[in-house]
């Protein structure tokens, strides 16, 4: 079985979190890394690829700039390859023109089961997706906490507001997953070294054949206004617990009559 | 008026619709002159009619029963199929739900429109409507507009406004079709199982005392339920301890989980990542109880408790059994 794991890069969430001035969006020139909520969809992917037998797991990514060391990361833990989608042009590129680059650089791999996450921790619009499943003319299943693949058929735990039911479909399909389906690997010393020869296939947007007018800035169709800090809630008490600071919860709760 | 039409998705849990969908009616009506709705549900949709008039809805499009169908695909069909007929809304407002997010996707693709996701409010002005955004855990507000073609597809969070009845009369049911589907419609649900919980529920409970991973294990949890018992709230979770297995999915509080409300949230254990904040953030009050004098949840609580879970929630506890 062929699985592609869309896995974006994005910056360090780690560090302080920066708006680009020109256009409000997040600046996303620097170091980017694997987006954490990925490395559960390239989890399940090579899971889903050893269950099968066989087959390949083929990274998919589009960047702005040329940047490989997040897919580099997911090659360390097992992929066999991956396709980079790279030009200045996807700059500011938003939900749905990310998902049209995605599906041109998926149709050249023709896989059997595409996985992403349910949302990315940057951008969080969760629509990329089942977005680039209508572009394929697949059906999608979201927010998977359990998967399985058997006689062409995937078959999901998808949570719900009350649980979780239990879906299928034929493939080739598109899934999304969340966070804790499955404890992600760490890359091996000896995947790491793998990984520095393993293919990445970088593309333009003229490689797809799209035109910069329907993707980046101008082909997304929305732009931020401004940026301004929030009300800063006022500064509560801080307590340091003495053995009594209990005491205050309860006269809290109190002044607000509920106890 | 901003805009003349709006269409708003409205999902419903036995026949019912949810909070999500009245509150967007409700903004509905103060953007635009004339709010229409559309539904689905087993035996058809008509049964919401006088539901959705009542927030304010002229006109209910009914897809129908979607049967064993994931509802995303079959209701974007059916909305790209009344943007096709000349009856264009110039709007529509989606909840963030699991189905109406794929809703919204499918139908982004259909009609070939971007969407703006995570809306936490609208403001009508004379170039039309911008979406407010809550950035970084609440700490910085954005404002956004489409720059292109309507319809404008706004996806919006939970809680965003307040649902008020306009006292209107039933909408008027217009049966609409989904259109062809081919292979993205032939996802189905085979069965249905739900978590059990008790008490009022998480995103409607007056209280809600929340642990994390704080609490060390998964039988510490047993404190969290014990608290939200005796202030008769709901328990609720970050996602740590969720990913972790120690609660179910539906506890969860945040950006993927549930937005809430309560007059007090009580966070236990919960460093305060941004993702947990702006799902809580709205409490009126805030207690936090945190062992990490620099953990960032204090910084949105009212009272912060600098100490150990498992030393000041047993006594917490003691001492409002006492008062009861
Ligand atoms: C795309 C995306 C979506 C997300 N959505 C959500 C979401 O919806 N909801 C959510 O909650 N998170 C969400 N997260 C995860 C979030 O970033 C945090 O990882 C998570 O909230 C952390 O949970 P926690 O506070 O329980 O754990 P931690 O961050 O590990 O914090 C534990 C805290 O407990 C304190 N502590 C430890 N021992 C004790 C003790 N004995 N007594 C008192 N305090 C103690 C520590 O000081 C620490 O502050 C999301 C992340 C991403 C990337
Ligand atoms: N630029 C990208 N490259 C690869 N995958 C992406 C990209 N953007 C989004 N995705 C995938 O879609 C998921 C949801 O993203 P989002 O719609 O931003 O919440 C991500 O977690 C990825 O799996």
């Amino acid at each position: 079985m062929n699985i592609v794991v869309c896995v974006k890069q994005i910056p360090d969430p780690a560090a302080p979190p920066a708006i680009d001035e020109a256009n409000g969006t997040l600046a996303r020139s620097g170091k980017l890394v694997m987006d954490d909520s990925d490395s559960y969809g390239v989890e399940m992917a090579l899971q889903l690829a050893e269950q099968a037998g066989g087959g390949e797991v083929t990274l998919v990514s589009m960047a702005p700039n040329g940047e490989t060391s997040g897919l580099r990361t997911a090659l360390a833990m097992g992929a066999a390859k991956a396709i980079l989608v790279s030009d200045e042009a996807l700059a500011g590129s938003d939900a749905l023109a990310t998902a049209k680059v995605l599906a041109r650089a998926v149709g050249r791999v023709k896989p059997d089961l595409i996985v992403a996450a349910t949302e990315s921790t940057d951008g969080y619009t969760g629509t990329t997706p089942v977005q680039l499943a209508e572009l394929l003319g697949f059906p999608s299943i979201t927010f998977a906490k359990q998967i399985s693949v058997s006689d062409g058929k995937l078959a999901v735990q998808r949570q719900t507001e009350v649980g979780y039911d239990e879906v299928e479909c034929q493939l080739p399909a598109v899934v999304t997953v969340t966070a804790g389906v499955v404890e992600p690997r760490y890359p091996s010393f000896k995947g790491i070294m793998a990984a520095k020869s393993k293919p990445v296939d970088q593309l333009t947007l003229s490689d797809l054949g799209l035109d910069a007018s329907e993707v980046g800035a101008t082909g997304s169709g929305q732009e931020v206004l401004s940026v301004v800090d929030a009300p800063q809630r006022a500064s509560g008490e801080i307590i340091v617990d003495d053995g009594e600071a209990h005491q205050r919860v309860v006269q809290f709760l109190q002044e607000l009559k509920l106890v | 008026m901003a805009v003349g039409r709006v269409l708003v998705v409205v999902e419903s849990v036995g026949g019912q619709a949810l909070p999500a969908s009245l509150e967007l009616l409700t903004e509905a009506r103060s953007i635009a002159g004339n709010v229409d709705a559309i539904a689905w549900g087993a035996g058809g949709a008509a049964s919401l009619a006088g539901e959705v008039g009542g927030y304010g809805a002229a006109r209910l499009f009914d897809v129908g029963d979607v049967g064993d169908s994931l509802p995303g695909p079959v209701v974007a069909g059916a909305i790209s199929g009344i943007v096709a007929s000349g009856d264009a809304p110039e709007v529509i407002l989606i909840p963030t739900t699991y189905d109406c997010r794929d809703i919204a996707g499918r139908l982004s693709v259909k009609i070939n429109r971007p969407v703006i996701t995570n809306v936490i409010d609208l403001e009508a002005g004379d170039d039309g409507i911008r979406s407010v955004h809550s950035l970084f855990g609440g700490t910085q507000i954005a404002t956004a507009r489409f720059t292109g073609d309507k319809p404008w597809i706004f996806v919006v969070r939970a809680k965003s406004f307040a649902p008020l009845q306009s006292g209107g009369p039933a909408a008027e049911v217009i049966p609409v079709q989904p259109g062809d589907l081919d292979a993205t419609g032939a996802a189905t649900i085979t069965s249905h199982h739900v978590e059990s919980q008790t008490g009022p529920k998480l995103d409607e409970a007056d209280v809600v005392v929340s642990g994390g991973r704080g609490l060390g294990t998964k039988e510490a949890y047993a404190m969290v339920e014990e608290l939200a018992e005796l202030l008769k709230g709901a328990a609720g979770a970050s996602r740590a301890i969720v990913d972790a297995g120690w609660v179910p999915y539906a506890r969860q509080v945040g950006q993927t989980g549930k937005t809430v409300k309560p007059t007090v949230y009580i966070a236990c254990g919960i460093s305060g990542a941004t993702q947990h904040l702006v799902g809580m953030k709205g409490a009126k009050h805030i207690i936090a109880i945190n062992k990490d004098q620099e953990a960032p949840i204090f910084s949105v609580a009212d009272v912060g408790v600098v100490g150990d879970v498992h030393q000041v929630m047993p006594k917490l506890i003691e001492a409002i059994k006492a008062l009861a």
